[in-house]
């Protein structure tokens, strides 16, 4: 395994090697309670705070989890923190919590979650663990948003619940039912390939470019 | 009888899991490439979200009642053991259908689909049929979606696709319009 900075531990997570984006995993979660902004943020903190949590439990306890049993280890460590996220979601705030229903509890198979730890915490000192976690779960958290923040403008003409399109906006009530969450995230996925497409075209002529002026 | 009947459709086509709830999206992604591979995923997933859901219903009349708190854990170590057990099954009752299956067995346990069930299950408070038949449903909706979608990618290869388009994006757009079409369902109403 290559060497680090804790630099990169932190960063690679958030745009990089977006959970969501690029490596394609929680895509549960990212398409189920997406249709607003509240939801994707409730959700995002919830995944933020299981994420760091299992993260520094695992890399505190690594020498003491025997390697065959690793994984089911793992899974009870981050169910200890998805119940506490559950029950703490419940008494704060209760309207979330019933918006989020049951993926809430299906942050437990958030394969992103099991990944990290699987990859990382358990190889790693507590404190490169916890900015890993940190890293991922904020990357997490901008995809959820990147898919809340369009299905609601579209789907229901506002943002965090504040009209933006005006009265005369007829909402797209399809973006904020089950098919808008496969469709945002498709386009969103077109998009970010073709900007990639496009950076490395774009890379390729100056290259080729520098190579001319060099020969003349 | 015909309630039961109807929470079997409603979980298949109504409220597919796949296409209305964006559970076992991970099998949908990855093993949706051949319809041959879908069918047998699909199979292996009725059969252990049937064995999931008589196990809930047994965590959850005889000993939930003293500590729901422990309900996410207790669900998801029950679930790792009884594919485990599965796993260990198969592989002596018919070693042909074990290396057929392959990778696709052991990562049923992530699979959210069955973790969804247990606790869907417990939330509408279903009974020991009624909890059957809508693992049955559940089951038959995700072959369904899986086989739709293996079908749709098989012919997708040979279509003059862009290139910028090919990948995950197509398979989301495709989801997406299949998703769309699965909503028409809902003119038949919801079991809740």
């Amino acid at each position: 395994m290559r060497q680090t900075t804790p630099n990169q531990d932190f960063f690679r997570g958030i745009w990089n090697e977006n959970p969501v984006l690029i490596q394609m995993l929680g895509l549960c979660p990212a398409l189920a309670v997406t249709n607003s902004v509240e939801n994707s943020l409730g959700m995002g903190g919830a995944t933020f705070f299981v994420l760091c949590g299992s993260s520094f439990l695992v890399a505190l306890l690594k020498k003491f989890i025997p390697h065959e049993v690793r994984i089911s280890t793992y899974i009870l460590i981050i169910a200890t923190f998805v119940t506490v996220a559950d029950m703490s979601l419940e008494a704060m705030a209760p309207s979330l919590h019933k918006d989020l229903g049951a993926f809430i509890a299906l942050i437990v198979v958030n394969c992103m979650i099991l990944g990290r730890q699987e990859a990382f915490a358990s190889k790693k000192p507590v404190s490169r663990a916890l900015l890993d976690a940190a890293g991922t779960g904020i990357g997490f958290m901008i995809a959820l948003l990147m898919m809340g923040s369009v299905r609601e403008l579209l789907g229901a003409g506002s943002l965090l619940g504040y009209n933006i399109m005006g009265p005369n906006f007829e909402p797209w009530v399809v973006m904020i039912l089950p098919p808008g969450g496969f469709l945002t995230l498709g386009f969103w996925l077109l998009g970010l390939t073709w900007y990639q497409e496009r950076k490395k075209a774009r890379l390729a002529n100056d290259g080729a470019g520098a190579k001319e002026r060099r020969a003349a | 009888m015909g309630d039961l009947v109807w929470i079997l459709i409603s979980a298949m086509i109504v409220n597919n899991f796949t296409l209305a709830y964006f559970l076992g999206l991970c099998p949908f992604m990855g093993v949706s490439g051949r319809v041959e591979t879908a069918l047998r995923m699909g199979m292996a997933n009725i059969f252990v979200l049937v064995l999931t859901s008589l196990c809930a219903w047994f965590l959850n009349n005889f000993v939930l009642e003293y500590a729901p708190y422990l309900r996410v854990i207790s669900f998801i170590v029950v679930i790792a053991s009884l594919v485990q057990i599965v796993e260990i099954a198969i592989k002596k009752f018919s070693p042909t259908l074990f290396q057929q299956l392959g990778i696709s067995l052991p990562l049923i346990t992530t699979n959210c689909a069955i973790l969804g069930l247990a606790i869907f299950q417990t939330n509408r408070e279903y009974g020991f049929f009624q909890g059957l038949f809508f693992a049955v449903g559940a089951g038959l909706g995700l072959t369904l979606a899986l086989v739709l979608m293996a079908s749709i990618r098989e012919d997708s290869e040979r279509a003059n696709v862009p290139n910028l388009a090919r990948g995950t994006a197509l398979v989301m757009i495709i989801a997406g319009s299949l998703s769309l079409a699965f909503m028409g369902f809902a003119g038949l109403g919801s079991a809740s």
